[in-house]
């Protein structure tokens, strides 16, 4: 897929920074609701770029991230709530545990393949709410009543709200991230990673270490999701067995197709989509049932489900691939 | 040793379920070489059917039969309607097609039939077999069911031409088309088939966790586990999986109370039973990545 | 010195807060949320994913303050209920609750259902000041007007329940070898740290406890185990599904101990009948509420009201589900409260009034129990009679339970 045009990552960048400040000018549209709101889409997006370093870029389908996630929001919650560690040091914490056990688990994933990958995955983010619950874990998870925690506080005096800062802070996080990931895959390991999803045995024979660089990978992509989950758990200040179900796994992936798979940008789409979807198919299926008219019961689930396979229909490679077909279709019409 | 032996039954009960649904999950893959996510919310909402048809004042194999022809139609029409123009989408995306048919479901289903949960009838008499205080008649009938339908698989595949000609279609697609094999309404049957299958797991296990239109949630994660144990490929290894995957999670659980019972110190027990279940799963994976059953498919380069 | 200053802070101002000032109540005043024509309420219920079979207390609280405003409203201003759905994410309902009270402007929200969700909002609310009342969820940590002087539950807490089936055990049961199915998260906890706690010194009595996922099948395995331990009391803390489940199958393997139900399942439509009327002869439950399809109370008034109500105003709806009497039973509290409000229509003051209800007779409770608060007493209804499942009803037995009494 192609990179996306430098100028305009620039524009946009400097305008995320910029819209906080316009606060003062319009307290309603820029309200420290809607600022979190966006943390919560660019916490998705960086999930999402995790999972999309894994399967977009190296063809390792997991349908699990949600565990790493869920690994990642505990450590930093329980290093926030035991050690009274500080937020902003949790989430290095964080991505080296999750490096470590998304590298572990990455050892059993060698040997297996494409769906059964999958379905190993799968099973790992089905066990990870239960693994919290365990009893001699409780002590330090909290069991089935979570951790209750503090929002991040805004440092240095800034002139800030709450909102303001959690949005910089994630803000900040992600363009980092974001700047590793694209460094990272611009580089010879990048284009191995990249050799391997797609010639697997060309890659093997020109003497790429595949297993190196397969578990690697898992370890990079589980630390990117952890780091997420950190983010997470200082912005809603809770966590509990119960934030982490199968659905969250289930969530990343949808970002993860919708928004482009192999797309860097598409991760950032894809984030900013399901949160965008998931507030809205509910003001959708009322607006269905009381302006429409329409007498049956259309839940906001329904609208969901029937959303996701429109969108596949009509954008079979994501919205960044959609979008860069159509510019192509629009230019071969001009030319 | 009472105890012993009703958590085995228990576990070949309830694998009997898993084994049912893995079924239908191996059907579509063989056939398309997909995984149907939907396929609990299917079966599910087949089963509402049969429901449905039963409070209308059918007898419960007339409203059973109708429930799988319907399913089987039901089907193929989503393969023909929804998977047919998406053939050459990604794999992905195909996944995340199957969610949102999981999503609409499940919310329909609720919002026709309500979440309340509803008694499903047995067909097996209460007192017709069954071992007293180890397996009661429905279970042990579920078992059956399950082997006589992993029999007529069997039978319509080995021996029957529309069998082979659908073996012919997913093995090889383009020799199957040169010799006459209309390929994609081999995909549809399959389609169709797997919904059927599915409709009669469904019906099954109604009786045992009651009707609710999320009554397939624990259950498809179970099957997904059974199918991997058993190879994804392989109706058999599925069905083996199955009870191999319904026991084994019951035995975690005895052995940790036996533990628990001689030495005092709890290690594991019902909270741990899936997490158990499925390490052993990867396990088993990890030494043989094809499934216990499976054939390891050699790649040409 | 600090932490000092810090609680004498906060208690000063929950004591502004409770104490009943008499100021102006001919006047109008206002918070977020209220106006001459509008009063505007939260709430959060989960519409999608497992826990769905929760939807219709929203639903039907929906209907409920529609006929509300068709009558012309509380005090001549109509509410405007805002329901959304968080799927029982935490998460989610963190967001939902911000849109909520920040995007929407809500007075107060109104039975968010659920432990975990309402935990994760908990504190927000109470910083923001914003009524967060009659609370759908069990668990005993909301009537804690000192530290949340925001936050108010609704129904007998699962602890207190707890505790009185324990001291009927010790009182009615001989040798009682009592054997506890627990469903693994903080629902079930708060019931199985009660039930301790009501056993005392004879937690030894507690021969078996096992605990089940909502991911599981089935319990039959667990129910097994139970049966095993040569147990002969049964105390089911499992949501209907489950409980039926546990209850046939104790009467499949000729189990027959003497069964306790936690009052979440006492449903006849959604647990007992699906049990097996035959499995299910002599369990006890404790309850708070009528049951609709319970046929004793199908001369009473209340019964008579909410039927005639369902069909009006909520039609499709399901009568048997004791959920909807529920909705219509919370949503009446929450009427009188706004109510009792006037023209204040305050957060402070609405507080105020929430906890200031004595002997109050809400409909569709039980004969004998009724609402009462006070600045120090958050919790509504406390009361609970326990009673004896006999044919194809529930048969109430002894006096109506206090928890302070218990």
């Amino acid at each position: 897929m192609p990179a996306f045009p430098k100028k305009l990552l620039w524009v946009l960048l400097a305008l995320a920074f910029l819209v906080p400040l316009l606060h003062p000018l319009f307290p309603d549209v820029v309200s420290d609701y809607r600022l979190f709101l966006v943390s919560t889409m660019i916490i998705a997006a960086i999930a999402v770029l995790g999972l999309n370093l894994l399967t977009g870029f190296n063809g390792q389908i997991s349908l699990g991230h949600g565990a790493f996630y869920a690994v990642g929001a505990y450590t930093a919650a329980v290093l926030m709530d035991h050690l009274n560690m500080p937020y902003w040091a949790t989430l290095p914490c964080a991505a080296v545990v999750c490096f470590i056990v998304g590298y572990l688990f990455g050892l059993p994933a060698l040997r297996l393949e494409g769906h059964y990958l999958a379905l190993a995955t799968f099973a790992l983010a089905l066990a990870v709410p239960q693994i919290l619950k365990y009893k001699w874990l409780e002590g330090v998870t909290g069991g089935v009543q979570g951790i209750v925690l503090n929002k991040p506080e805004v440092p240095f005096g800034l002139p800030l709200s709450e909102d303001q800062w959690l949005y910089y802070y994630c803000l900040i996080v992600m363009v980092v991230l974001y700047w590793a990931a694209a460094n990272m895959l611009n580089s010879r390991s990048g284009r191995a990673m990249m050799a391997i999803r797609d010639q697997y045995m060309a890659a093997d024979t020109m003497g790429i270490d595949t297993a190196l660089y397969k578990t690697v990978t898992f370890g990079i992509s589980a630390a990117y999701t952890g780091i997420a989950g950190a983010l997470s758990a200082s912005a809603i200040a809770f966590v509990s067995p119960d934030s982490f179900t199968i659905f969250l796994s289930i969530k990343f992936l949808i970002g993860l197709v919708v928004g482009g798979v192999g797309s860097l940008a598409g991760s950032v789409v894809g984030g900013i989509f399901y949160v965008l979807v998931d507030n809205s198919a509910q003001a959708l299926s009322l607006f269905v049932k009381n302006d429409l008219g329409l007498q049956f019961d259309l839940s906001a689930y329904t609208v969901f489900g029937i959303l996701l396979i429109v969108l596949m229909y009509l954008m079979p490679m994501g919205i960044v691939g959609g979008v860069y077909l159509l510019m192509r279709r629009l230019r071969g019409l001009r030319g | 040793m009472e105890q012993f032996l009703q958590q085995i039954a228990s576990g070949l009960a309830n694998g009997a379920i898993y084994a049912c649904v893995a079924l239908a999950l191996v059907m579509i893959y063989v056939s398309t070489d997909h995984i149907n996510f939907a396929q609990g919310e299917m079966a599910m909402f087949s089963t509402y059917i049969s429901w449905q048809l039963m409070t209308w004042g059918l007898s419960f194999w007339v409203a059973f039969i109708l429930a799988v022809v319907f399913s089987f139609v039901l089907g193929v029409i989503i393969e023909r309607a929804i998977l047919r123009p998406l053939h050459n989408a990604p794999v992905l995306s195909i996944v995340v097609v199957f969610i949102g048919l999981l999503a609409i479901c499940n919310s329909m289903a609720g919002a026709i039939w309500s979440y309340l949960i509803k008694e499903f009838p047995s067909p097996f008499p209460k007192s017709s077999f069954g071992i007293a205080g180890v397996i009661g008649p429905h279970q042990l009938g579920v078992v059956m069911v399950t082997l006589i339908v992993l029999g007529l698989l069997f039978i319509f595949f080995r021996y029957t031409p529309l069998g082979l000609a659908m073996r012919a279609a997913a093995q090889n697609p383009q020799m199957a088309r040169l010799v006459g094999v209309r390929v994609d309404w081999m995909l549809a049957l399959g389609w169709g088939l797997a919904a059927a299958v599915g409709a009669v797991a469904g019906i099954m296990v109604a009786h045992i966790v009651y009707l609710d239109p999320n009554m397939m949630g624990g259950i498809l994660l179970y099957a997904f586990a059974s199918a991997l144990v058993g190879g994804i490929g392989n109706p058999g290894g599925a069905v083996v999986g199955g009870f191999i995957v319904g026991v084994l999670e019951n035995m975690v659980a005895y052995a940790g109370n036996q533990i628990e019972k001689a030495t005092g110190i709890y290690i594991i027990g019902n909270g741990e039973k899936l997490t158990v279940a499925l390490i052993i799963v990867i396990t088993v994976l990890t030494v043989k990545p094809a499934g216990l059953f499976g054939r390891v498919v050699v790649k040409r380069v | 010195m600090k932490t000092n200053r810090r609680t004498f802070v906060a208690g000063v101002s929950a004591a502004a807060v409770l104490s009943g000032s008499r100021v102006a109540y001919a006047q109008k005043k206002y918070d977020d949320g209220a106006s001459d024509t509008e009063i505007k309420i939260g709430h959060t219920n989960p519409y999608s994913g497992p826990a769905s079979a929760y939807g219709v207390i929203g639903k039907t609280i929906e209907a409920y303050w529609k006929s509300v405003n068709e009558a012309g409203g509380i005090n001549g201003r109509k509410v405007k209920f805002i329901t959304l759905d968080d799927g029982y994410n935490p998460a989610k309902t963190v967001e939902c609750i911000r849109q909520l009270v920040e995007q929407d402007k809500v007075l107060c929200t109104f039975n968010t259902l659920g432990t975990p969700t309402n935990t994760a909002i908990h504190k927000y609310m109470n910083q923001k000041k914003v009524p967060m009342l009659y609370v759908a969820t069990g668990a005993s940590k909301w009537g804690k007007p000192k530290e949340f002087p925001w936050t108010m539950g609704y129904q007998p807490d699962y602890h207190t329940e707890a505790v009185i089936y324990a001291k009927h055990i010790l009182a009615n049961v001989k040798d009682a070898k009592i054997a506890v199915l627990m469903q693994n998260d903080d629902y079930g906890k708060d019931y199985y740290e009660g039930f301790k706690e009501g056993l005392g010194k004879d937690i030894g009595r507690i021969a078996k406890h096992v605990s089940y996922e909502t991911t599981d099948p089935t319990v039959d395995s667990q129910v097994i185990q139970l049966k095993d331990s040569g147990a002969n009391v049964f105390f089911n803390i499992a949501i209907p599904k489950f409980a039926a489940q546990a209850m046939r199958k104790a009467g499949d393997l000729g189990w027959k101990p003497v069964q306790y139900l936690n009052n979440v399942s006492s449903s006849v439509a959604s647990t007992m009948k699906p049990a097996g009327f035959e499995n299910v002869q002599g369990v006890i439950t404790a309850q708070y509420l009528m049951d609709p399809t319970d046929k004793q109370w199908d001369d009473n008034a209340d019964m008579k009201m909410w039927r005639a109500w369902m069909a009006k105003s909520n039609p499709g709806a399901s009568l048997s589900d004791a959920s909807n009497v529920f909705a219509h039973s919370v949503a009446a509290l929450m009427h009188e409260t706004l109510k009792k409000c006037g023209d204040n229509l305050t957060r402070e003051n609405l507080m105020r009034q929430a906890a200031n209800f004595q002997k109050f007779r809400l409909p569709l409770l039980l004969p004998g129990i009724t609402v009462s608060t006070s600045p120090t007493d958050y919790y509504p209804i406390q009361a609970v009679q326990l009673s004896r499942f006999k044919g194809e009803s529930w048969d109430l037995f002894g006096d109506v339970m206090h928890a302070e009494s218990s």
